[in-house]
């Protein structure tokens, strides 16, 4: 691999920047790889990556439909963070985060992560006490947790609506460390690092249907031929379901559509990511000035990229509620993805019912955040044949034993969370 | 914008309507013996069609009845509404 550098960057300029290396290849799919990996998005890239880098097995192939990171991995809000209150989910995007540190210089690749800290605005005293209790639960786990008031707020954000407005703003919880990412850089990234170890990244190439014999995996059917392999990992997000019904498995899932939106790039007003206590909203500002936003689900079972307008409308007007300057701003762009929504809200990365097949899905919003420690865990699962101690929790048949991870606390009403 | 007809008002827009989930799903019956197994797939899993699928949905904003749609989830198309107790 080429590696990049202030060097290499000043020897391309001489030759106008035409002769710089493919960041991967594009090659033909072989009859026969170790590993499968079906889903080249964040999560599939990162577990290949993952794969040849702490477990050297590099005779791997990620299988994808489309283009990789033309799916939730180039449709988010980029937001990072770890504040979470169960120990399962606090953990696990703990040792996320501190992948994400590191992440730029491991894969050197400029993933411009950008702790510019996450706040949870609360608006009533009820929603500071519960703030608190979470923020202590965070500090017992590592991880970092700041409680903020009215006047340290008013500092930080002062265009947020202070005045006594329908939901006042009574003070907020902070992840300092959390901030944001440049998603397409993480895909590319994980894949330029994959490509150089020697996994196979086969684009345009769509799974039809598995080779199951005697309930162990021999192989997949795709558009492009068939692929033997005695280990196939999924990492497909909302098209979790469909490539679970190939295999006679029905899955604790639903799919959802989740919509968001850009603005005209506007001068810096907003240093931090903010979301709104009273409702579904969250915003940052990107680096380019534009105010990245975005709420709730549309509410339906979705498989179409893309929402209707009522749905955007609730949204904003929360953040009208919050930022009422930012009314005057005109959108950029708008855009869904598909959302596998597990029942609980928390993921599942397991091991199945058939011997080599491995699951990764039930992301519900919070896929992107998840990305390295996601490939990191399921990697080890898939090359050790047991769950790490940090996805030990995120079993599939917790729905059976009861031993839910219910973050919270939706019920399986799942477009209400 | 989707426009759901509701069997009851007719024609209405999105706004009106809250979503219910899949209408496929049958409660076991009260007073029987019901194992795990029948009462977890009831509660957690979900067939998660894509394309067409029967749904419930809420009137909530009109005549607060429930109803039935068969609806395309790839493409958002709605196929048909009726009442409860109707065949869709």
């Amino acid at each position: 691999m080429q590696r990049y550098s202030i060097f290499s960057l000043i020897k391309n300029a001489f030759s106008n920047h035409e002769n710089w290396d493919v960041a991967w290849k594009d090659p033909e799919p072989k009859k026969e790889y170790d590993v499968v990996i079906v889903g080249g998005g964040g999560h599939g890239l990162a577990t290949a990556y993952y794969l040849a880098k702490e477990h050297s097995i590099t005779n791997v192939a990620i299988l994808e439909k489309g283009w990789i990171g033309g799916g939730n991995v180039g449709r988010n809000t980029t937001i990072l963070r770890s504040n979470y209150m169960w120990d399962a989910n606090g953990l696990f995007y703990e040792y996320g985060m501190k992948l994400w540190e590191n992440l730029s210089q491991e894969l050197n690749y400029n993933v411009m992560y950008s702790p510019r800290g996450v706040i949870n605005l609360a608006h009533s005293d009820a929603q500071l006490n519960t703030f608190a209790r979470r923020g202590n639960s965070m500090r017992l786990n590592g991880i970092d947790a700041v409680m903020l008031n009215r006047e340290e707020l008013k500092k930080m954000i002062p265009f947020a609506d202070f005045s006594s407005a329908r939901f006042p703003i009574f003070g907020g919880l902070m992840q300092p460390r959390g901030g944001t990412a440049r998603h397409d850089a993480v895909a590319w990234g994980y894949a330029r690092g994959a490509d150089s170890m020697g996994v196979d990244i086969i684009q345009h190439c769509e799974v039809t249907g598995f080779n199951v014999q005697n309930g162990k995996i021999q192989g997949v059917q795709t558009t492009r031929g068939n692929i033997k392999t005695k280990k196939i990992g999924l990492c497909v997000a909302g098209n979790t379901s469909l490539l679970a019904a190939k295999l006679d498995m029905k899955l604790p899932i639903e799919s959802h559509v989740l919509q968001a939106c850009v603005s005209e790039p506007v001068k810096p007003f907003l240093d931090h990511v903010v979301t709104f206590g009273a409702g579904h909203f969250y915003c940052s500002q990107s680096d380019k000035g534009e105010m990245v936003m975005g709420g709730d689900l549309d509410g339906y079972n979705s498989y179409a990229q893309r929402g209707n307008l009522p749905t955007l409308q609730h949204v904003l007007s929360e953040g009208l509620a919050m930022f009422p300057n930012i009314s005057r701003l005109k959108m950029l762009r708008t855009w869904g993805g598909i959302m596998d929504m597990s029942m609980d809200g928390s993921p599942i990365i397991d091991k199945t019912h058939i011997e080599g097949v491995y699951l990764n899905c039930g992301w519900c919003y919070g896929g992107f955040k998840a990305t390295p420690v996601s490939g990191w865990t399921f990697a080890y699962t898939i090359a050790q044949d047991r769950l790490h101690e940090l996805n030990s929790k995120f079993k599939l048949n917790r729905f059976n034993t009861g031993h839910l991870i219910d973050e919270k606390g939706t019920a399986t009403k799942v477009w209400l969370g | 914008m989707l426009e759901i007809k509701c069997p009851y008002c007719g024609k209405r827009s999105q706004n009106e309507f809250s979503y219910g989930g899949d209408a496929n799903l049958k409660r076991p019956e009260l007073g029987k013996e019901v194992s795990d197994k029948v009462w977890d797939d009831f509660v957690y899993y979900r067939s998660n069609p894509k394309g067409k699928h029967s749904e419930l949905w809420h009137h909530v904003s009109g005549c607060r009845q429930w109803f039935k749609v068969s609806r395309n989830t790839a493409t958002h198309e709605i196929f048909k509404t009726s009442k409860l107790d109707e065949e869709l």
